[in-house]
């Protein structure tokens, strides 16, 4: 049991004398992309060979969360402790692992599968919820601490009062990752004013938008962030108990979250008393069914309780009434995420990063036809020109840009010469998308926009949860009516009728998925007007 | 059936038990006997509504509501296709219209042999591999294709 700060930097001590003698770390990347390519076999091969060489004591083997560089799969990097030098190696496979272990012998250098770390790739990044991503062993708390984890928590037990907490998160600026950008200290600043005898913490794991992976990487690199930031909140807000809930299709990450809940538990950090402060808080899984309108607040935590997923008209807000009617504090994983660093190193120096009224990083996951994709995490304020050339590495076969889907079904497209905005929340939102949780779809040239609309449409469509009529019926119509612009058998008043009813959807529905359901549409309208009116049928 | 000879449903009952019969151990009980069974059976559903004191239409209606859960069994084999929107603008629709094609069956259905169930995802979050199929639940990604067809060739033989 760890009882104190003084008890946890010794804990984190005894840990690094432990590798007193193991100079070298060799860290294979465990993530999805990786371990679909074989990442676990090849973890084994070389745990295998460095014991026989005798080496096992010199250097250690081990899985770490994703490295980012998904396209070059499978990653392994080799960290040497005293030069602090880590070097990459991408698109390892079986037959490398003599060459890996050569590599402590000095004996080879695989230089041909060097990833090169002056490429804007690495250089341009600005790592705090990945600090820890490919770097320690998720299933290992003691890994955790050695790496300055739980420090945050352990200090503001003895040493912050809650609303100091809640102050450092304001003046952070940190906004809500999910997608709403709401300021986080200010939604803290309600529930913690709310009188009552039980509040909830809640974290949103359920990341419904297609096309994204942030958090399930955050999930199943570093669990121990998403604990720590959910105490850090609890304890700041007055809860006792908080929920993680997970999308039933990673099962990766549930386990990874249970095995480190259990840890934590061990170790005093979760439970009752924790730090010998009168703060109690445990945390608990629960499974996600598959429904995308489980990303709007009062719909999951209705599922929580057991129910289908419809969301409910608000007010009341969850700060007021949430789970179980008591209050209660949504927030997604990579805004937990966030807490820790920013309680560390104060709320200033998260401040500092970014634009004015978008502070801090945003993790992006890069997809679509992009050179890199992967993980990204970049001061917010970069322009897209930036995060699609000199990170990604430009477009595929290097064909002209068409553009870039950002915010998933509730966003929208940013045509080619829109390139040079900055991505922060506001900048975002005026040219007609949104940040969303950060999945980013970069198309090229031959990415059809009305087929990209009509796909969006069709997903709402089937994840509308059918409660209130214009999201039913509404998207269900503008289907139907995207149907016959890609055929072609579109009339001039159904372009008319579209637009108009685009309106309406957006204007009437009860929540967020019906209100934001026509944004790929009307981006798309917005900026490829013309691939419409080609869809019209002449008379 | 009788019930209490199946030990699988010992399993769902640890599962409710832990969550202290509370009603809202239902979606998690739902999980477990999915994954216990395979599917969710009409007499799984009537099992959790019992020990759980539910309407036997509440537990229908969650089963219902949510995308994971199925009322019918797999085939022997699984093709699940990603369709999240890295996969798709990357040609999974044309994946899973071709694994129809072959197979006779639309997406979410099994072979009246009950040898393969194509069926689709929302998105893996594996987007970095679209476009991706997950082939008996092992994820293969960067697929042509050729190669998707084929690989279910190989897993049906």
């Amino acid at each position: 049991m760890i009882e104190s700060l003084e008890e946890l930097l010794a804990h984190a001590l005894k840990k690094k004398e432990s590798e007193k003698n193991s100079h070298e770390e060799l860290r294979v990347c465990i993530g999805s992309s990786c371990a679909s390519l074989g990442a676990d076999e090849l973890k084994k091969g070389l745990k295998t060979k460095v014991k026989d060489e005798n080496l096992d004591k010199q250097c250690s083997v081990k899985g770490v969360g994703c490295n980012g560089l998904c396209s070059a799969a499978i990653m392994v990097s080799h960290y040497d402790k005293e030069k602090e030098l880590e070097t990459i190696y991408g698109g390892v496979e079986q037959n490398d692992i003599d060459d890996l272990v050569g590599i402590i012998k000095d004996k080879s250098s695989l230089e041909n599968k060097k990833c090169d770390m002056n490429e804007p790739f690495f250089t341009k990044q600005k790592k705090i919820v990945l600090e820890n991503a490919g770097v320690i062993d998720p299933d290992d708390i003691d890994d955790y601490i050695a790496h300055g984890g739980y420090i945050a928590l352990f200090t503001a037990l003895e040493e912050m009062r809650p609303e100091d907490i809640i102050n450092e998160v304001k003046v952070s600026g940190l906004r809500g990752r999910g997608g709403g950008g709401y300021p986080t200290g200010l939604k803290w600043e309600t529930v913690a004013k709310v009188e009552s005898n039980q509040k909830y913490i809640v974290c949103n794991g359920d990341e419904g938008d297609p096309g994204a992976f942030m958090d399930r990487a955050v999930m199943e690199a570093d669990p121990h962030k998403i604990i720590e930031g959910m105490a850090l909140c609890a304890y700041a807000c007055g809860a006792d108990k908080g929920y993680i809930y997970v999308r039933a299709e990673y099962p990766e990450a549930v386990k990874k979250l249970n095995k480190a809940i259990k840890q934590a538990r061990n170790n005093g950090i979760l439970g009752n008393q924790i730090a010998n402060s009168g703060f109690n808080f445990d945390l608990e899984v629960r499974l996600g069914g598959g429904a995308f309108v489980c990303g709007e607040a009062t719909a999951l935590v209705t599922s929580i309780e057991g129910n289908r997923g419809q969301p409910r008209q608000k007010p009341p807000h969850l700060s007021n009434s949430g789970l179980w009617g008591e209050p209660t504090i949504l927030n997604n994983v990579e805004t937990f995420a966030n807490i820790a660093p920013i309680i560390k190193n104060g709320g200033e120096w998260y401040s500092s990063m970014g634009t004015k009224n978008s502070t801090g990083t945003k993790v992006f996951a890069l997809t679509g036809n992009i050179k890199n994709t992967g993980l990204v995490e970049v001061p917010m304020g970069i322009t897209l020109r930036e995060l699609i050339y000199d990170i990604g590495g430009g477009v595929t076969d290097d064909k002209p840009l068409k553009a870039i889907q950002t915010g998933g079904p509730s966003g929208g497209c940013i045509p080619e010469e829109l390139l040079d905005i900055k991505v922060d929340y506001d900048s975002l939102k005026e040219v007609g998308s949104i940040m969303g949780s950060g999945g980013l779809i970069v198309m090229d040239e031959n990415s059809n926009m009305l087929e990209v609309a009509r796909f969006f449409m069709e997903f709402s469509k089937d994840e509308s949860c059918g409660k209130c009529v214009p999201c039913r019926v509404g998207t269900t119509e503008l289907t139907n009516l995207l149907d016959k612009f890609v055929k072609k058998e579109a009339s001039k008043s159904d372009f008319q009728l579209l637009k108009d009813m685009c309106e309406v959807v957006k204007e009437s529905s009860l929540c967020g998925l019906g209100q934001a359901a026509p944004n790929p549409v009307l981006s798309t309208i917005k900026y490829f007007e013309n691939e419409y009116l080609e869809g019209i049928k002449d008379d | 059936m009788n019930l209490k000879a199946d030990d699988r449903f010992k399993m769902v009952e640890k599962t409710i038990k832990k969550l202290n019969y509370d009603k809202s151990a239902l979606i998690e009980a739902l999980h477990t006997a999915q994954e216990t069974f395979g599917y969710l059976s009409n007499d799984t559903l009537r099992f959790i509504a019992k020990r759980l004191k539910l309407p036997h239409s509440k537990v229908y209606g969650v089963a219902t509501f949510y995308h994971f859960f199925r009322l019918k069994p797999n085939g022997k084999h699984t093709a699940v296709v990603c369709m999240g929107t890295a996969c798709y603008i990357k040609g999974a629709d044309k994946i899973i219209q071709q694994l129809e094609e072959r197979f006779g069956i639309k997406a979410g259905e099994t072979t009246k042999d009950g040898i393969i169930s194509v069926l689709s995802a929302r998105c893996v979050g594996a987007c970095s591999l679209a476009p991706i199929v997950l082939y008996d639940e092992k994820p293969i990604g960067n697929l042509s294709l050729e190669q998707s067809i084929q690989k279910v060739e190989e897993l049906i033989k």
